[in-house]
């Protein structure tokens, strides 16, 4: 048969010397290679107390985003959830009525938005998809919970914090301090 | 015949055996966490480090899992024996501790007390005659449970210690031809008086034999084929729950222990400090000084244990076999002709 790289090496069938046979020098030198790790950099982070730094481009949890005033920017336009590959996102349009355009940006809004954190595979489509800079994935990930219908996030769950009422909650979702 | 009993002495040994006991107890239980610490520094990890300071209440917790645990003992075991097993295993494990000096004499309340339970002028008869008997801890356990993984491992587990058993007592021979007495605290005596090295020093070849056949008699990997993991599920304690397996995994830690001590004793001079001469301190501080001597060369000892343990994977069931049969007992052999010779040609 062909090799398949010059690497290969025949196996060694020499029967064992005596000293082979007492293992000692070998085990020795294994000892010696674990006596080493002793004073090796441990790699391990203490979780709850030391978090490792997501990547920027880390995608986790969604976020609706508002504009500088406050407005939710979403529309309802439901590209996000043609764009889904999973179906994990479900929304209803509402229309903006006379009096809400300090809430809504655009005419129409979305009165339900849900999106099943289950389902979703965190692929970042949706954010690709949305035409209204509306939603984005965040650096963080689903806390664990007991209950399956508690990973179906609503608007509640997923809305930023106003940045004219809440500031300082706000600066805190972006991760700006 | 009541009344020439002396009562003090009684008291005094009681109290001595309470204490050697629970001690053996307390340590095997941080050995437990010991382990757990160096296989984890070894590996790279920083091991259990949750449960109190540095994790140092861990072995309490492991202890209250193992006891809330549900007790079961399977329909088809032979029950009497089945609760024997542990008990056994563990009595055997904490016997040897008997003849074991553990420091020189104290004085107290103008009494002379030894720190060894009995001076028995057999001490190292009888520490093998209770080594041996350890094995029946396995053999009941491993054959009353009624399964064949367990009597498998049971088997293993004897034949083991039969095979292992010969070469370290060969190799106790050598010792104990240069020595010229069996009592443990005779040896240690000798290895204490000026101009005397240790044991090691004169029997360097004997206490190699003699620390890997403690491996296999405390079932440590590398030769712990009675546990097999991976071949026999568990080995002879696949069937117990609860405290029993506590019990059997309790007694490993302790012959570990006592094994240290006992080649603490034999080869490195037991509470005998290096360059340090103790009959020129006041008795009860040599005997204090003693104990902590014996216990850093314990602490070594335990530690060189589980190095081993978490470096070298286990040997195959005839590999052992043929280590044991084919070089450690001819080795011995060697070792106590060459001891022999040499005792008659520099007429010792």
């Amino acid at each position: 048969m062909q090799a398949l790289t010059n690497r290969a090496q025949p196996v060694n069938r020499k029967p064992m010397t005596f000293l082979e046979r007492l293992y000692l020098i070998n085990i020795f030198k294994g000892m010696l290679i674990t006596f080493s790790h002793i004073f090796k950099k441990q790699p391990t982070i203490q979780y709850p107390e030391q978090k490792r730094p997501f990547s920027p481009v880390f995608r986790g949890l969604h976020v609706l985003n508002r504009d500088e005033e406050g407005r939710e920017r979403c529309t309802a336009c439901g590209l996000c959830a043609v764009a889904c590959p999973a179906e994990a996102i479900t929304m209803e349009a509402a229309e903006r009525l006379p009096g809400e355009e300090n809430l809504y940006r655009e005419e129409k809004y979305a009165a339900r938005y849900e999106i099943n954190m289950l389902r979703c595979i965190f692929c970042g489509l949706c954010e690709e998809a949305c035409p209204k800079d509306a939603i984005y994935l965040s650096e963080t990930f689903a806390p664990a919970n007991f209950n399956r219908n508690t990973f179906i996030y609503g608007k509640e769950d997923l809305l930023i914090p106003n940045p004219v009422t809440e500031p300082e909650a706000y600066a805190k979702a972006k991760g700006l301090n | 015949m009541l009344l020439s009993i002396d009562w003090i002495l009684f008291l005094e040994k009681l109290i001595l055996i309470a204490i050697v006991i629970f001690a053996s107890l307390g340590i095997a239980l941080y050995t437990t966490f010991a382990e757990r610490k160096v296989a984890a520094v070894l590996q790279d990890r920083p091991g259990p480090n949750r449960a109190g300071p540095f994790g140092l209440f861990q072995p309490f917790a492991d202890g209250l899992k193992l006891i809330m645990k549900e007790e079961i003992i399977p329909n088809t075991s032979n029950k009497v024996l089945f609760i024997l097993g542990p008990f056994l295993a563990m009595t055997a494990a904490l016997m040897t501790s008997a003849v074991i000096p553990w420091s020189s004499d104290v004085h107290l309340f103008g009494r002379v007390i030894p720190l060894q339970i009995a001076d028995v002028n057999i001490g190292i008869l009888y520490i093998f005659a209770v080594v041996s008997l350890g094995v029946y801890g396995i053999m009941i356990g491993g054959w009353a449970s009624n399964n064949k993984f367990s009597l498998m491992a049971a088997l293993r587990g004897a034949s083991q210690a039969i095979s292992y058993e010969l070469a370290m007592g060969l190799s106790l021979i050598a010792l104990l031809m240069t020595t010229g007495t069996l009592q443990l605290g005779e040896i240690v005596k000798q290895q204490m008086q000026p101009g005397h090295w240790w044991n090691i020093v004169y029997q360097p070849l004997g206490f190699l034999i003699f620390i890997i056949c403690a491996f296999a008699e405390c079932n440590r990997t590398p030769f712990d084929l009675p546990e097999a993991e991976n071949e026999l599920n568990f080995g002879y304690h696949q069937e117990y729950s609860s405290m029993k397996l506590g019990f059997y995994s309790f007694s490993e830690y302790v012959n570990m222990f006592i094994s240290s001590v006992v080649m603490a004793t034999l080869y490195f001079g037991g509470y005998d400090v290096p360059f340090l001469n103790e009959s020129l301190l006041s008795p009860n501080v040599a005997a204090i000084v003693g104990v902590i001597a014996l216990l850093i060369k314990v602490v070594i000892f335990i530690f060189i244990f589980m190095w081993v343990r978490w470096t070298i994977p286990r040997f195959r069931y005839d590999q052992l076999m043929n280590l044991g049969w084919k070089s450690l007992v001819p080795l011995a052999l060697a070792n106590m002709l060459i001891t022999g010779a040499l005792i008659l040609w520099l007429g010792k």
